[in-house]
């Protein structure tokens, strides 16, 4: 068993801190967490902690799942591609979303479009989002038997043609409109209201305990094609089921709080990096642990130290955009 | 025992292997030689499940390999194909550890670990264990592949061009192993060579593919002829007798 331990706990593989292994480090995770949630719910009260707490407490359970979301969508789709810099964004996800939202804002006018029941609406955006998905995956895989780079870049399509559609419609709209349009294209993680969290948290639930099902067949399938295939794993089934969930995950968060680009990426490669291990019984709970303490102690910093409101997500975009610079320039020189 | 009947293969319209029959023996090295473009790598990528027919069927053991259930497969033959680009970080121990995947699921019993120490040692890789591939020779790297595969603990060894990129040392020392693994653990290897002088060498059978077709099959006493030479590469070569093993000389 001493020979077992070595080399799954071996944590030689990053460069940081290379002794401490990938257990200990998930519970440091744990601990940077449990230091955001803290940090957040205790920062600056003025109205009393009666009121404060439970108030906080809904904002900390809303980020920590859609953080939660982001990060586990976001792995699971690096390592369906093997490909580090893609995120599920890139199928045009964010795109789809705001479309959606134009369209219904050009054709209801805000009035309605503000007095819409946001239950009916998240729950047909989360349907509407994930069934374009399956309908393009049943389409591609089952029909024309492609291949799953062929998926991409006609999701790569798609989300520019949305785009395209998009942009046009905010040319048309009423500039009043496009103020109301323009509160939803940026992520925020303030308007989540609890109903919607329970329903959220139960389909992410389900998602997760599938996922962690599978996380040895995630680490065979990162081996590569021929090899997945010798050592037996049903790489055609595995692919569908993963395609699907991250399909629901993502229609999951972007609909709970907008679209979110680069905030996976970060999280997924930082976990990469301090995990010290490739086995995703370590990389997944990883990433998404740093994902919590990242939103939640971003929006601790921001709203209770620097009172900056609200304009977390454009913060984390602008990082996670630099970093994927960093990442492209250093993929360049190898 | 490995039967492929009327296999056809087409790469858009290009036929690659017309209507191949091939049935291989139960025990021992089989050696697919023939020039490039034969159809070797094809057939036995067929042969492996990693790629479909046009029509025909594989058997193994009377097991279709391509409807037969991948994971039962997985038990009962491995591959390895010529480039390996794996991207992941890993030690030589986590690589080997995944030809155990078939058996136990990713959950290393005791008996996994034993399995793959024994493989190591098998390929004298105890004291590259915790290394990472990327800091490996292609030799080294190679013996670490083939003790993932050896691990996986299979009747039949598919290997698609082993010897490529390898110095003459590392090649002699993977087909001496190869040979070892063939007669001590009762395994059945087929390889695709490049160098008939090692089929010659090492295999017990030779099967000799030419344009999409298996040209000649038999063993290396009976294959390794000038004429039979002649017809497969169209150049002149004389064989000789060294330590009672045909070798061919071609190189003048």
């Amino acid at each position: 068993m001493s020979e077992l331990n070595t080399s799954g706990l071996n944590a030689a593989g990053s460069p940081f801190w290379p002794r401490v292994t990938p257990g200990q480090r998930l519970v440091l995770a744990l601990l940077f967490v449990a230091v955001a949630i803290l940090g957040f719910m205790t920062l600056n009260v003025r109205a009393g902690w009666a009121f404060t707490l439970p108030f906080r407490a809904e904002k900390v359970a809303a980020m920590a799942l859609v953080g939660f979301a982001i990060a586990l969508s976001t792995v699971l789709f690096q390592t369906l591609t093997h490909n580090r810099i893609l995120t599920p964004g890139i199928m045009g996800f964010d795109a789809l979303y705001l479309l959606l939202q134009s369209t219904l804002l050009l054709t209801l006018g805000r009035q309605f479009y503000s007095q819409l029941n946001p239950h009916i609406k998240w729950l047909s955006e989360v349907v509407l989002m994930t069934g374009a998905l399956c309908g393009l995956y049943y389409w591609l895989f089952l029909r024309q038997k492609r291949d799953l780079h062929v998926l991409i870049l006609v999701g790569i399509i798609f989300g520019t043609l949305f785009r395209s559609i998009n942009s046009l419609i905010t040319r048309m709209m009423d500039p009043v409109d496009f103020d109301v349009l323009q509160d939803v294209m940026f992520a925020s993680f303030n308007r989540i209201d609890s109903p919607l969290l329970g329903i959220a948290t139960l389909l992410v639930a389900v998602i997760s305990v599938w996922v962690w099902r599978q996380r040895y067949q995630l680490d065979v399938l990162l081996l590569g094609e021929a090899p997945a295939i010798n050592l037996g794993l049903n790489q055609k089934r595995l692919t569908l089921q993963l395609l699907v969930a991250i399909a629901v995950l993502v229609s999951v968060s972007t609909a709970l709080v907008g679209p979110v680009t680069f905030f996976g990426l970060l999280v997924a490669n930082l976990a990469y990096a301090i995990a010290g291990s490739h086995q995703h019984r370590f990389i997944l709970p990883m990433a998404t642990l740093l994902a919590i303490a990242t939103l939640i102690g971003g929006q601790a910093v921001l709203e209770h130290l620097l009172h900056f409101g609200t304009s977390l997500s454009i913060v984390v975009e602008f990082v996670g955009g630099l970093f994927f610079l960093w990442l492209v320039i250093q993929q360049g020189r190898r | 025992m490995i039967q492929v009947s009327s296999v056809t293969k087409h790469y858009g319209d290009t036929p690659v292997l017309r209507s191949v029959n091939l049935t291989l023996p139960d025990r021992g090295v089989t050696a697919l030689i023939g020039p490039n473009g034969a159809g070797k790598s094809t057939l036995l990528g067929i042969m492996s499940r990693l790629q479909k027919p046009d029509a025909g069927q594989v058997l193994i053991d009377d097991l279709d390999v391509h409807s037969t259930d991948n994971a039962i497969l997985a038990r009962k033959l491995a591959i390895l194909r010529q480039d390996n680009p794996i991207s992941l970080r890993l030690t030589v121990f986590d690589l080997v550890a995944f030809g155990r995947y078939p058996y136990s699921q990713g959950r290393l019993t005791d008996e996994d670990t034993d399995q793959i120490n024994q493989a190591l040692g098998y390929l004298n890789l105890h004291s590259l264990k915790y290394r990472f591939l990327d800091e490996l020779s292609g030799g080294q790297r190679q013996r670490a592949c083939i003790a993932m595969v050896l691990c996986q603990n299979t009747d039949y060894l598919l290997l698609d061009e082993p010897l490529n990129n390898l110095d003459m040392k590392h090649a002699v020392d993977i087909m001496k192993l190869l040979r070892r693994a063939a007669d001590e653990l009762g395994k059945h290897i087929v390889l695709v060579l490049h160098d008939i002088n090692f089929a010659s060498c090492y295999a017990d059978t030779i099967v000799a593919m030419d344009q999409g077709r298996i040209a000649h099959q038999g063993t290396p006493e009976e294959l390794m002829t000038p004429a039979i030479m002649r017809d497969l590469y169209g150049i002149e070569m004389s064989i000789q007798r060294i330590q009672n093993k045909p070798v061919g000389f071609y190189h003048l």
